[in-house]
């Protein structure tokens, strides 16, 4: 570089510090309050994401590599073992499909008795989780699929065995998913057995669920399944959340401290379901009863 | 003798720090990942003071934001704010031997760390484990070597 411009460097002119931090603290602090407030900057990140999130998937790389070396070395007589394992379980879910149309359309004609709207029919995706870190104290894992996908924040995600949470927020490339045991979230669920109704809030562990707001005298037993209630509308009613875990019923304390434990493998999957389910209950006229097809049977996948 | 590495050696160091920032890790090994993005930042801004600013680190705080899922503007005004502090105190700080640097160092970490708090206290109020404050420590303990790595990619002549 010649000398010259090495010295206007030195003595560079222009805004003092003083003013560049004034105006750096000035846009930053109008940033935060406005994103507190509104999804209006939403636009603004998604075009900042086109820059960040190349580098998710470079950080996530090396465990796809890895998953993908494994699966390349693994012998044949694990694939094989696999393959079976997985054929059998096709059957016996196969099997317990077998009743399940009948089932629901026993359950339309039975709701539509009652004349009860409800809900049916949902879609799902498959979302692979980016193997990145993003906050250390917040359980939020990445997916994917974005909106580019159609996928919205508070869509419900969930894998084989439950529900694992929430899309909290959605960029064009990836999707950032609240898990159900982030200390910020809250699902309602209700008892299988009985159908009591209460709220699961996340406990910031992994693995564990809290029900603070249940009274002293609920009926509620170690091992008792949760599943959502459909209440507050996120979540689609009837999916397994968690299960609940051994207290101590004896002593005649109020029931604070009850956990349960997740159903869905909450740290070790790699596939998720993101669901779409129907905005609108499925409004059940009578002219439609004698019919044999669901109505939104074709929504299915 | 010029001393000044490209812009992209610059860049290329930043985009390493943000990656080092978002790499899994095993539990207890997050939750005391420094702040590689701030550390390389505040190097650039001891040894570059005429080509690194405030405004540098205010776009690399809001791309950190992004990065990470924050509100957008907090680690933009964490980062200039510190940057800030570096520049009006680089000719000092250069003299300093490397103990009292790395005690300047953690008190940058710790006033980055502070405002976060502060701003995550002000969206949701809420408990914060005594770890919240442990990158602060790692923080510092790496700054020696982010400090010899980076002086050795300034030094040397692939990125000019």
């Amino acid at each position: 570089m010649p000398r010259d411009i090495a010295i206007k460097l030195l003595f560079a002119t222009g805004p003092s510090i003083n003013t560049r931090l004034l105006v750096a603290v000035i846009a930053s602090v109008a940033l935060l309050s406005t994103d507190h407030q509104n999804p209006r900057l939403d636009d603004v990140r998604s075009a900042l994401s086109f820059l960040t999130d190349p580098l998710k998937y470079l950080v996530g790389f090396p465990s796809v590599l890895l998953d993908q070396a494994s699966d390349a070395v693994s012998s044949y007589s694990t694939l094989r073992a696999e393959n079976e394992k997985l054929r059998d379980e096709q059957t016996i879910n196969k099997t317990r499909l077998l009743k399940f149309d009948s089932l629901e359309k026993e359950n339309i004609r039975l709701r539509a008795l009652l004349e009860n709207s409800f809900k049916l029919g949902e879609q799902v995706l498959i979302a692979e989780l980016v193997s990145i870190n993003m906050a250390p104290f917040e359980h939020i894992v990445v997916v994917n699929k974005g909106t580019r996908f159609g996928v919205y924040p508070q869509q419900p995600v969930l894998d084989a065995n439950g529900v694992v949470g929430q899309v909290f927020r959605a960029l064009p490339f990836t999707a950032e998913i609240m898990l159900i045991t982030d200390p910020s979230h809250a699902i309602p669920v209700q008892v299988n057995r009985n159908g009591l109704l209460t709220i699961a809030v996340g406990s910031g562990k992994h693995n564990q669920l809290n029900l603070p707001y249940l009274p002293a005298n609920a009926d509620i037993k170690p091992g008792d399944l949760l599943i959502t209630s459909g209440l507050g509308g996120t979540f689609p009613a009837g999916y397994p959340v968690a299960v609940v875990d051994e207290f101590d019923a004896a002593g005649s304390k109020s029931f604070v401290g009850i956990t349960a434990t997740p159903k869905a493998l909450l740290d070790r999957n790699r596939e998720l379901l993101i669901v779409w389910g129907n905005k609108e209950p499925v409004q059940l006229l009578k002219n439609q009863i004698p019919d044999s097809k669901p109505p939104t049977s074709d929504k299915n996948e | 003798m010029n001393n000044f590495p490209g812009k992209g050696g610059i860049i290329f160091t930043l985009v390493l720090a943000m990656c080092l920032r978002i790499v899994p890790l095993p539990n207890e090994l997050a939750a005391i990942n420094p702040d590689w993005v701030l550390l390389a930042l505040i190097y650039w801004t001891l040894a570059i003071p005429e080509r690194v600013g405030i405004f540098h680190a205010w776009a690399f705080g809001l791309l950190v934001d992004v990065l990470t899922g924050r509100l957008l503007g907090q680690y933009a005004l964490a980062y200039s704010l510190v940057i800030y502090l570096c520049l009006s105190l680089h000719r000092r700080l250069r003299q300093f031997p490397l103990p009292q640097q790395g005690l300047f160092i953690f008190f940058c970490l710790l006033l980055s760390q502070l405002l976060l708090f502060v701003i995550k206290n002000l969206q949701q109020p809420g408990e914060f484990p005594a770890s919240f404050w442990l990158p602060v420590f790692t923080g510092t303990f790496c700054w020696p070597l982010v400090y010899t790595v980076l002086r050795f990619i300034r030094r040397s002549r692939i990125f000019r």
